[in-house]
């Protein structure tokens, strides 16, 4: 028993005794085997990290058990410890540890804690068995077990409709990215021969070149082997055109939209082509489409972000903005970027999602940041802790001295774009600068019109609802939908203001000991780590060829010119300026804003119209399809003369029978003697 | 071979005939007062008659009568089926003031014919054997003589009892007018040379004749009325030991006499089987009365064994046989819960719709009721699904596999009215409660017939299995 296999089995014996266990255990003891479980992976896990940092561990690969033997299929299950392996076991087991912690204030009063603490453990065994993988089968085994995690707490509430919807949502946008990656396994199965993920690697330049048969035509190989993989990266990891689910996703309850949907299973798309960078980086035009679609998901998700008015959606575009960034880093070939971002931004928006939680848990579940403001003196460690967290994700800091998290990631992303020299890093470059701008907007707009201002909390339902009813319903979280029609910001007009005598109150400790340790991480998970991750020499040494490491684009990275360097900060300083103008200077401009540019405001409300697109095309020609071979095929055809048809007709046959019975000797005899003769008659003529 | 030789290899016959007569006299002598003890006796005759069994092999009197392993496992079948149905009698008929002590008299005297009728191998002997039986069995019809509807399934029995007999006497006339001997081995070597139309002719009246007596459809038109009106513990020995009897019987003279036609009857198997399966599944959806469904039941069960018999081989002659063991089980089994079924004023109903609701009655009862059910719709894991599967398993390795899969449709159109009754029991409303059981021995043999039918009934395989297979070669 080693440890990694400590590490990868305790959340699971932990997920296995809290959900069988369930009511018979109890809240305490379920929670307690659950976090307990975690901390231990957490604390084991950190070893190994700093193991590789130091240079003393090498890769390993622990045996588990062999999964299948057929023909020339052979899955073994094993588990890989390697760099980036040991990087994403910190990331995995801290967040998802603090997490579970963070729930034992933020689930307190919910009906099913050990459910709700049984499936996060089994996330985070899914999700530990997809970083460990060592063929591409054990890879897809994590990735289908955290997208069954990801609907069951999604979908955790389920006396809520819209969170069943939302559950069922991402599972079904999932599923097309899966049916990608599976067709992407089954692809390299054919061409490789083999689904061990070092072999394939190793395989992989050789194949550079060839082509191979799809869909009618020829194409290179590796290229539709890569693009095949990347629909499924592009599910997971909520890129555009497969994003729709993720914003959803929020009807989750707060710590899982931190431990899933920020920190760890949306960013398993990024780990999936860092960890087969050796195969992606055999075409050019599969790293192209990584690049072009990193960079239109940074664009897209950050300009809606800038609009939406419930604090977690606005977390959620961030988080999709954030990852169209870790995939134009790896599109341009900084896979050690990429990760870097990966591994900071775990910190920090885990940790502004968690501050959000808190928000929203003071607030009475009111979600919507029109009814927040002046919350900053109320709740005083939320409201650092989450300053801090803007800092780090809007990459504060000055070259050199010391910078917040995202300083250093976000930078060297936006360098390696620069220093790249292609056509398609260019125009990432172009669009991560601006993204950066607009990120800095609505981050820092969050948190002003969060703590900042007039109290405006009079508005709100649900705090008028816990000043005359004095006893919570946190199961019956109602956030409001934002719908198409209404203007969010026609709380700037006529504001309705006023603390409604509401008096918010600071999170208890199990959820304030998280924020903190995260706020750790969002300040020196950069300044501390960025030498190995995405320095020239260093780096090599730190990734040891687990991931496709371009020393020469790194030192490109370091040299590229200072207006680059410089850009990102000023970029960040302008849009704090916009949000300090906006929303404390004047309160006016957004409301007037909106009033002139009426219909980009709405194009960017309705989040581009993804999902009236969506609907129009796949839903209701789905349902129309559907519809008619229920009514027309099933019903009509199938039904009609097939069971119904069959049934009806023994039914009446049985009728005849009974008539034919009539309780008459004579017809008795008759039916004899006619048998007898039509029995004879067939022997004879036959 | 000496006429004690084979005296000796009919012992079973002398043992039950001897004993029927011996209590006769004592019926004449005490009356209906000692109806039980003579029930008793009769039941220990048929014990001793069955342990006889394994004594004797060969054949006695120049050929007109074997004892093999295929008439010991019939008659084993057919003693243990008649000792049940004297066993529940008493209890039914003391009920209505009906109880006679010839009853059980009556049903020796039919096991007697029975016996004849398995072991024989002689025309003649098939004929003095089937008679034997039919005319205790046209009495025991019409035993409770004041019931008029008892009274009129005698009448009915009777008179298409002889139609068929007639039917049957001329093919076995023109048997021997054209094959020149009554003897089965005679009969099958004059059919080696080649079938003329005179042999053709009596092969399908003797079928047609036998057939009756299966009910075999299309000569089943008296069972639902014979089973609806004669007394419940009579139906229970109709749907079981006769139709043991004259399956062997049939199996026995397709092979031994006729095997060199098998072409030629082999259609006529078929169809009957198949027309026996799927009206025996139609007509009996509708069906409110229990006992009129129970004999559509049996005509539906005979279908499937006959299937096996339509194979023609040995592994399915050992099917059919097996078929035939397991589903006197479920009958009796399913005839027993029927007794079961009295108001609360002590008088038998027989609408299916007072079952309603039987699981909160009467739990134990419906549950074996529902076990029968399941197993005689052939669905596993219940005992009542190896049969079947042995008769279609043997059709698929002749190649008979369209059959097999008509066979296996109709069985599903018979599972639609089997678990109607088993919906009835558990899901519908209780209907009046049934007045509680009396006896304690119909409870043992209800709890008997169930254990043997569920899953348990699998570690029985390896016996009956040899003991079905050693019969059918026996034949071949």
């Amino acid at each position: 028993m080693t440890n990694i296999d400590i590490i990868v089995f305790a959340p699971l014996l932990a997920a296995i005794i809290a959900g069988l266990g369930n009511r018979m255990l109890g809240n305490t003891v379920a929670k307690a085997i659950t976090t307990g479980a975690l901390f231990l992976s957490c604390a084991l896990s950190w070893p190994i990290f700093f193991g590789f940092l130091s240079g003393s561990t090498s890769t390993s690969v622990v045996p588990v058990l062999d999964l299948i033997h057929s023909g020339d299929l052979n899955v073994s299950w094993s588990l890989r410890v390697d760099a980036l392996t040991a990087v994403m076991l910190v990331v995995v087991t801290s967040v998802s540890a603090l997490v579970h912690l963070y729930s034992w204030g933020y689930m307190a009063e919910d009906d099913s804690q050990p459910r709700f603490f049984a499936y996060l453990s089994l996330f985070t065994f899914a999700m530990l068995m997809l970083v460990t993988a060592d063929s591409l089968v054990q890879m897809f085994f994590g990735w289908e077990g955290v997208g069954l995690a990801s609907y069951l707490l999604i979908g955790f509430w389920y006396h809520k409709p819209s969170a069943n919807a939302a559950a069922i949502k991402a599972f079904v946008v999932n599923r097309v990215g899966d049916f990608g990656f599976s067709l992407g396994i089954f692809g390299t199965f054919l061409v490789f021969g083999t689904v061990s993920i070092p072999v394939i690697l190793a395989a992989a330049p050789g194949m550079a070149g060839s082509t191979i048969g799809f869909l009618g035509g020829r194409f290179d190989t590796m290229t539709v082997l890569c693009l095949l993989l990347f629909v499924g990266a592009m599910g997971k990891s909520a890129q555009l055109g497969l994003h729709t689910w993720l914003p959803d996703a929020m009807e989750g309850p707060t710590p899982v939209s931190a431990l899933i949907h920020a920190a760890t299973m949306v960013t398993a798309g990024v780990f999936m082509v860092c960890r087969l960078s050796p195969m992606f980086q055999t075409s050019p035009f599969a790293m192209h489409t990584v690049t072009y679609v990193g960079a239109a998901t940074a664009l897209f998700a950050a300009t809606v972000g800038t609009t939406q008015t419930d604090i977690k959606r606005v977390i959620a575009y961030s988080t999709c903005s954030q990852l169209g960034y870790m995939f134009f880093a790896a599109g341009v070939g900084a896979y050690g970027a990429a990760m870097f971002h990966l591994f900071t931004h775990a910190f920090f928006k885990a940790l502004l999602f968690l501050g959000a939680g808190s928000v929203i848990h003071s607030m009475h579940h009111e979600q919507d940041m029109r009814h927040y403001g002046a919350l900053r003196k109320h709740i005083p460690i939320t409201f650092w802790t989450m300053t801090a967290g803007t800092l780090a994700i809007t990459g504060v800091g000055i070259a050199g001295v010391f910078g917040f998290a995202g300083f250093y990631s976000k930078d060297a992303i936006i360098e390696a774009t620069f220093a790249s020299g292609t056509t398609s890093g260019g125009i990432a470059f172009a669009i991560a600068v601006f993204a950066a701008l607009l990120t800095s907007f609505y981050s820092w707009r969050l948190l002003f019109l969060t703590f900042f201002g007039k109290a405006r909390w009079a508005g709100s339902e649900h705090i008028q609802h816990a000043v005359h009813a004095h006893h919570d319903h946190p199961e019956h979280e109602h956030p409001d939908e934002e719908g198409a029609g209404s203007d969010p910001h026609a709380a700037h007009g006529p504001v309705v203001t006023g603390t409604a005598g509401y008096h918010p109150h600071e999170s208890p400790w199990s959820m304030l000991v998280p924020l903190i340790l995260l706020t750790l991480g969002a300040m020196f998970a950069g300044f501390l780590f960025h030498g190995p991750f995405i320095g020239a020499e260093e780096g090599a040494g730190f990734w040891k060829g687990s991931v496709y490491f371009d020393e020469h684009l790194m030192h490109a990275m370091h040299g590229v010119p200072l207006w680059v360097k410089y850009s990102a900060t000023a970029v960040m300083l302008t849009g704090f300026a916009i949000a300090w103008w906006a929303y404390i200077k004047d309160t006016s401009i957004p409301g007037r804003f909106t009033a002139t540019f009426r219909g980009l405001y709405a194009f960017l409300l309705n989040k581009w119209y993804f999902d009236e697109l969506y609907d129009l095309l796949f839903v209701r020609p789905v349902f129309a399809i559907g519809r008619f071979f229920w009514k027309a095929g099933d019903v009509g055809t199938i039904d009609r003369f097939g069971p119904d048809g069959v049934a009806a007709m023994v039914v009446g046959s049985g009728a005849a029978a009974r008539r034919l019975q009539s309780g008459y000797l004579y017809t008795y005899a008759l039916v004899m003697l006619l048998g007898l003769s039509a029995v004879a008659t067939w022997a004879m003529l036959r | 071979m000496s006429m004690i030789a084979s005296l000796a290899l009919t012992l079973p016959e002398l043992i039950l005939s001897t004993g029927a007569l011996l209590l006769l006299l004592v019926a004449a002598w005490g009356g209906d007062g000692s109806s039980r003890l003579i029930s008793w006796a009769s039941v220990a005759l048929l014990a001793i008659a069955g342990l006889s069994l394994g004594c004797a092999n060969g054949v006695a009197f120049d050929g007109l009568y074997k004892a093999d392993a295929f008439s010991n496992f019939a008659k084993a079948l057919v003693y243990a089926a008649a000792a049940v149905s004297i066993l529940i009698a008493p209890r039914f008929f003391e009920a209505r003031g009906a109880m006679r002590a010839e009853y059980p008299i009556l049903i020796l005297l039919s096991s007697v014919g029975m016996g004849m009728m398995v072991s024989a191998t002689d025309l003649l002997t098939l004929y003095v054997g089937l008679e034997l039986q039919s005319l205790a069995a046209y009495v025991l019809a019409s035993f409770m003589r004041r019931d008029s509807r008892s009274a009129e399934a005698g009448l009915k029995y009777f008179v298409l009892g002889a139609l068929a007999s007639g039917i049957l006497l001329y093919g076995i006339s023109l048997l021997y007018g054209f094959t020149g001997t009554t003897q089965f081995g005679g009969v099958a070597t004059a059919l080696g040379d080649g079938i003329s139309h005179g042999e053709l002719f009596g092969l399908v009246f003797v079928m047609a004749g036998l057939a009756f007596k299966i009910s075999a459809v299309p000569f089943h038109m008296w069972t639902p009325d014979v089973y609806e009106g004669a007394p419940t513990p009579v139906t229970a020995f109709f749907a079981s030991a006769p139709k043991v009897a004259a399956m062997a019987l049939l199996v026995r003279i397709a092979v031994d006499a006729m095997g060199p036609a098998t072409s030629s009857w082999q259609q006529i198997v078929i169809f009957a089987a198949l027309a026996s399966t799927i009206l025996g599944g139609v007509a009996a959806i509708g069906q409110v009365n229990i006992k009129r469904l129970l004999a559509y039941s049996s005509i539906n069960n005979v279908g499937f064994a006959l299937f096996g018999l339509a194979a023609g081989t040995p592994d399915g002659v050992a099917a059919t046989m097996s078929y035939m063991a397991v589903y006197i089980v479920m009958t009796l089994g399913s005839f027993l819960c029927v007794l079961q079924m009295r108001n609360a004023a002590g008088d038998a109903v027989e609408d299916i719709a007072s079952l309603s609701g039987l699981s909160r009655t009467r739990p134990g009862l419906a549950a074996a009721f529902a076990i029968f059910m399941f197993s005689l719709a052939g669905i596993p894991p219940l005992f009542g699904f190896w049969p079947k599967f042995l008769v279609f398993d043997a059709l698929v390795a002749i190649g008979l596999w369209p059959l097999a899969m008509i066979g296996i449709a109709t069985s599903v159109i018979g599972a639609f009215y089997y678990l109607k009754i088993v919906k009835t029991m558990y899901f519908d409303e209780p209907a009046p409660a049934y007045a509680p059981s009396a006896s304690r021995m119909e409870n043992g043999l209800i709890a008997l017939s169930a254990v043997a039918v569920s899953p348990l009934g699998y570690l029985a395989i390896p016996l009956l299995g040899a003991l079905s297979m050693a019969a059918a070669r026996a034949l071949f």
